[in-house]
């Protein structure tokens, strides 16, 4: 029996003045719920490393319009085979990672000898992405090679990542890559 | 992994080397103990440091750093010379009947074919000798001279106890009681898995370790086995997924081969891609490459690939010579590449040579980072040393989502792919990958439309067919990665469904069977395991078909019977397999062909011309390396590494004073450097440190506590002095060696600030993956001041 079972048996049993020669109420009325009670749970996995760990987030706000949902807790997923509930020191304090005040919340820009950035607005950072991934590729794309060989390639972009995002995001940027022409694409499996 | 985590826990005898994943995979290597303390296995690790590994382990060899082609060739040895091999499973199940070319040889550290001129070899002697049936001569008895069985023997004969000790700096009786344990699953009733890292690929050689790796497992009979096999354990949470779904160079999904300049048609690309049987009972499944790749066409240009236009094959770019990591820098340090694109990842620290690395990120017109924190790598141009003034590349800093903003799968190192839900919506301001790219691609492709330039038909022609093609969902990215019969519009359960008509499309054949008409197959929760071997058949998807063992057939013997009952991977009742999902016909006899249905031999390659710097392995030592070589001194080391132009001046030579061993790692506390943002975690280990051994701390007159100054002929990095017990002086060719040791993971953006250990590492990449030789390299080390603090 643990504490706080011990605690609830004695008061449900009405029990005022318990065995122990004093009145447990006040200590019942301390039980607190638990903290993620009213929360919804979110069946995600872990960000770090390649075992897979599957964990739980724990959310709280209600989902409607206009209002934010928080992450209040995460912790190991115990149906899952790999991890059986359990987390390492990293995977333990996702949460922080989560919602970390250090997350941007906006492109910025530095421009060409600057020793500063500057914030700018999505417009303006998709504007120049478009400009200069066109710039470069048209600048550089090789139709034929020294041979006269088609190859209709540009080796003046380079495209590296990631390991870190989903499958689907992955499988999209290899398909939008390979068919702007590029040819130097990579991630952290080789470094 | 050819087999997956909680498989681990089915092993006789577990082998980490080249890799620590009591501390960089602590959840994962659960199952090794797991394993340890239920089974009674053994835990063996094999390492240039005692790890915290190696502190839960039965039995530890501490070797020098890029000495493990010259332990795992004494293993060879050894269990070849006193018979401990699984005889049965290497006539059954790999290619040591099959007879070589009589022109193959290897004398002096050099295979037969060695072309100096070009540093490459012509490996036209390292073929298979062919029958007057077309297909390769075999010798079922292994006693043929020229047989892969005699010729790997004859090889690894060099690789003699007294030879291991002299060349890893071990004593010979330790290495001899490690040897017994992993040899002693070389009898059928006994399994035993090999856990490796980036220990074993970030070397020159590193290929060739991981392959000698495959070898012992092989030999042993360990692959395709519950308990078994040769497992990578992967360092990021999506590594194997973007592996699959090819952001790698060289390669498309599903490990299609990106075209050439001399396959000028998809015809002869086909041909080139796809092989042909070298005996008569193969499956030789990669003979289906046709219908990977046309189905793969269709599902990235839909109607705008026909028969007529090669479905597509002319909008590849056709790639010439290698298009890795340390080719593309190479391409901006010479000026020619002018914009680079990063997208979750943090190159600048990632790299080697990070001195040259600002060279080259200095030399871009532009750079383009997205991620969700501020990096290192967009501030490479404030980095520490470096004048913003001169330096000219413009760049944009772009932030989206990660991973609990967006749903999903990812896929780890077993193959699970493991679909995760959204917990959360991204803060105001930030958008996901999957938009930005959508943007990027719209914006670009609109631009052709007004402007005109480059060939862009590829561009104006993907299939972009998403229900909001600025954002499409992850699920419908999903179901195009899985597939579709075209003409019915139904989602494809197989690749066996696959054509090379253009009647079906898929992503990525692999991923067939992913997300079928019955729903998501990655987020399924079952929890059941009816196999009792954890395969949890029910639980997310695994790729192949949900296969969970790779080469499962080789579980069994000749007759398909398992060589062990009690952990059965797949056997034969008579009428079909039962068990995991068979890598193999369901209802094809045991007889019906070779074990090993990817290679075209049917079997498992011993020996193999696959890779570049020769057919078997062979110990060269590293780049910078504290010793000569001791098998030949005349090629001491890979003489097919690619040496990109200045790094040779960047090596320490004869001369220089770089006495000491050095090596890079990982701590618990730390995922590379994201963790930089994690005050918990910073809180924890907050420090960057240099891990020096006792006896050379106190030459050096360096406390511990104190601090340190660790230069390589590259950089130099200045920390905390940890003196260690750790790392013990080896005997290494008649001298003593000291290895110090240096974590990852500091940078100079973050909660943490620190030294960037790759200050220290050379430019210089394996044989056939051009990894970087991070794990390897030559230091000196001064007490630095203040001491005590």
């Amino acid at each position: 029996m643990s504490r706080r079972t011990f605690l609830k048996a004695s008061v449900a049993g009405g029990v005022g003045i318990s065995a122990l020669g004093f009145d447990l109420r006040p200590a019942y009325a301390a039980v607190r719920q638990l903290k993620i009670r009213n929360a919804r749970e979110y069946k995600t996995v872990c960000p770090y490393c390649a075992v897979g760990c599957g964990t739980i987030a724990y959310v709280h706000g209600s989902g409607g319009l206009n209002t934010t949902n928080t992450i209040i807790h995460v912790e190991g997923d115990s149906d899952s085979p790999i991890n059986g509930g359990t987390l390492c020191p990293k995977g333990a304090s996702q949460m922080q990672l989560a919602i970390s005040p250090r997350l941007r919340k906006s492109p910025m820009y530095r421009e060409a000898g600057s020793s500063e950035w500057r914030e700018v607005d999505w417009d303006f950072a998709m504007e120049w992405f478009a400009r200069k991934f066109k710039e470069s590729r048209d600048n550089t794309f090789i139709e034929q090679d020294a041979q006269g060989r088609t190859v209709n390639r540009t080796n003046g972009i380079a495209w590296v990542g990631s390991a870190t995002v989903a499958n689907e995001d992955a499988y999209l940027i290899t398909k939008t890559m390979r068919a702007m022409g590029l040819t130097y694409i990579d991630h952290q499996a080789r470094i | 992994m050819t087999n997956h985590w909680k498989d681990i826990k089915n092993a006789d005898v577990v082998l980490v080397m080249g890799a620590n994943p009591a501390e960089n995979h602590p959840c994962g290597f659960k199952w090794a103990l797991e394993a340890r303390d239920e089974n009674g296995a053994k835990l063996i690790t094999i390492d240039p440091r005692y790890t915290r590994t190696s502190a839960v382990a039965d039995k530890h060899l501490q070797i020098r750093p890029g000495s493990d082609i010259a332990i795992l060739g004494g293993l060879i040895r050894h269990m070849l010379a006193n018979d401990l091999h699984h005889a049965d499973y290497v006539r059954a199940h790999t290619n040591g009947s099959f007879i070589v070319s009589g022109d193959f040889g290897f004398e002096d550290g050099l295979f037969s074919g060695f072309d100096e001129a070009a540093s490459r070899y012509d490996k036209t002697s390292w073929n298979y000798e062919m029958g007057p049936d077309g297909f390769v001569r075999r010798d079922m008895t292994l006693e043929h001279p020229r047989c892969a069985f005699q010729l790997l023997k004859k090889h690894y004969e060099r690789y003699t106890p007294a030879m291991v000790a002299q060349i890893a700096g071990c004593s010979e009786e330790k290495f001899l009681e490690m040897a017994d344990i992993i040899c002693s699953t070389g009898r059928a009733h006994r399994v035993g898995t090999i856990m490796y890292a980036v220990g074993w690929t970030m070397h020159t050689v590193g290929s060739q370790m991981i392959r000698t790796g495959a070898i012992v497992q092989l030999l042993l009979g360990n692959i395709g086995r519950p308990g078994g096999g040769i497992n990578a354990l992967r360092g990021h949470a999506n590594v194997q997924g973007a592996t699959d779904h090819a952001i790698v160079a060289g390669i498309l999904p599903g490990y299609l081969r990106v075209p050439t300049p001399e396959q000028a048609t998809l015809r002869d690309h086909l041909e080139a891609s796809t092989p042909k049987p070298l005996v008569e009972d193969t499956v030789n499944y990669w003979g289906n490459y046709p219908k990977f790749l046309v189905s793969q066409l269709k599902a990235w240009f839909g109607d705008n690939a026909t028969a007529a236009n090669e479905f597509g094959y002319q909008y590849l770019g056709k790639q010439d010579g290698d298009a890795t990591w340390l080719s593309i820098w190479d391409e901006a340090h010479k000026g020619r590449l002018e914009g680079f694109v990063t997208l979750g990842f943090n190159p600048l620290l990632a790299g080697p040579d990070v001195p040259r690395l600002l060279q080259s990120m200095s030399k871009l017109k532009w750079m383009a980072v997205i991620d969700p924190f501020l990096l290192d790598s967009a501030e490479f141009w404030r980095a520490p040393g470096m004048d913003p003034a001169e330096v000219d590349t413009e760049v944009m800093y772009m932030p989206t989502t990660h991973w609990i903003e967006r749903d999903g799968s990812f896929t780890n190192s077993g193959r699970w792919a493991q679909w995760k839900e959204k917990a959360i919506d991204p803060p105001e301001g930030v958008q996901s990958d999957t938009w930005l790219l959508s943007e990027l691609f719209w914006r670009v492709k609109e631009l052709y439309q007004q402007e005109g330039g480059a060939y862009n038909e590829p561009i104006q022609n993907l299939t972009w067919n998403y229900l909001n093609p600025r954002e499409p969902t992850l699920t419908e990215l999903a179901k195009e990665i899985n597939g579709y019969d075209r003409s019915t519009g139904r989602l494809l359960d197989s690749f066996g469904q696959l054509t090379a008509d253009g009647a079906t499309s898929s992503g990525n054949w692999i991923y067939a069977g992913s997300y079928t008409e019955a729903g998501n197959m990655m987020a399924r929760r079952g929890t059941e395991d009816p196999t009792g071997l954890g395969m949890h058949h029910d639980w997310t998807w695994s790729w192949p078909l949900n296969r969970r063992v790779l080469y499962n057939r080789a579980s069994a013997d000749a007759e398909g019977q398992p060589w062990d009952q009690t952990r059965a991977g797949i056997a034969w009742n008579g009428r079909e397999w039962i068990g995991d999902v068979p890598d193999y016909g369901r209802t094809t006899p045991p007889d019906g062909a070779g074990a090993f249905i990817m290679t075209e031999e049917g079997v498992a390659r011993l020996f193999s011309s696959h890779l570049a710097d020769g057919p078997l392995s062979e110990h060269y030592e590293p780049v910078e390396s504290p010793t000569t070589n001791a098998l030949h001194e005349s090629v001491p080391v890979n003489p097919v590494i690619n040496w990109y132009d200045g790094v040779r001046e960047t090596l320490a030579t004869e001369g220089d004073d770089f006495p000491y061993a050095c090596t890079v790692y990982r701590v618990v506390e730390h995922e590379h450097f994201v963790t930089h943002n994690v005050p918990l975690l910073v809180e924890a280990m907050p420090d960057f440190f240099v891990e020096i051994p006792e006896g050379l701390a106190a030459e050096k007159g360096i406390e511990n506590g104190g601090r340190a100054r660790v230069w390589s002929k590259r950089g130099e990095v200045e920390g905390v002095a940890i003196v260690t017990k750790r790392i013990k002086p080896l005997l290494v060719n008649g001298k003593t060696v000291w290895t110090v040791g240096i974590p990852v993971h500091w940078g100079f953006v973050g909660v943490t600030r620190g030294a960037m250990a790759n200050l220290l590492t050379p430019y210089i990449g394996d044989a056939n993956t051009r990894c970087p030789e991070f794990k390897a390299f030559l230091v000196n080390v001064e007490r630095a001041e203040p001491q005590s603090t």
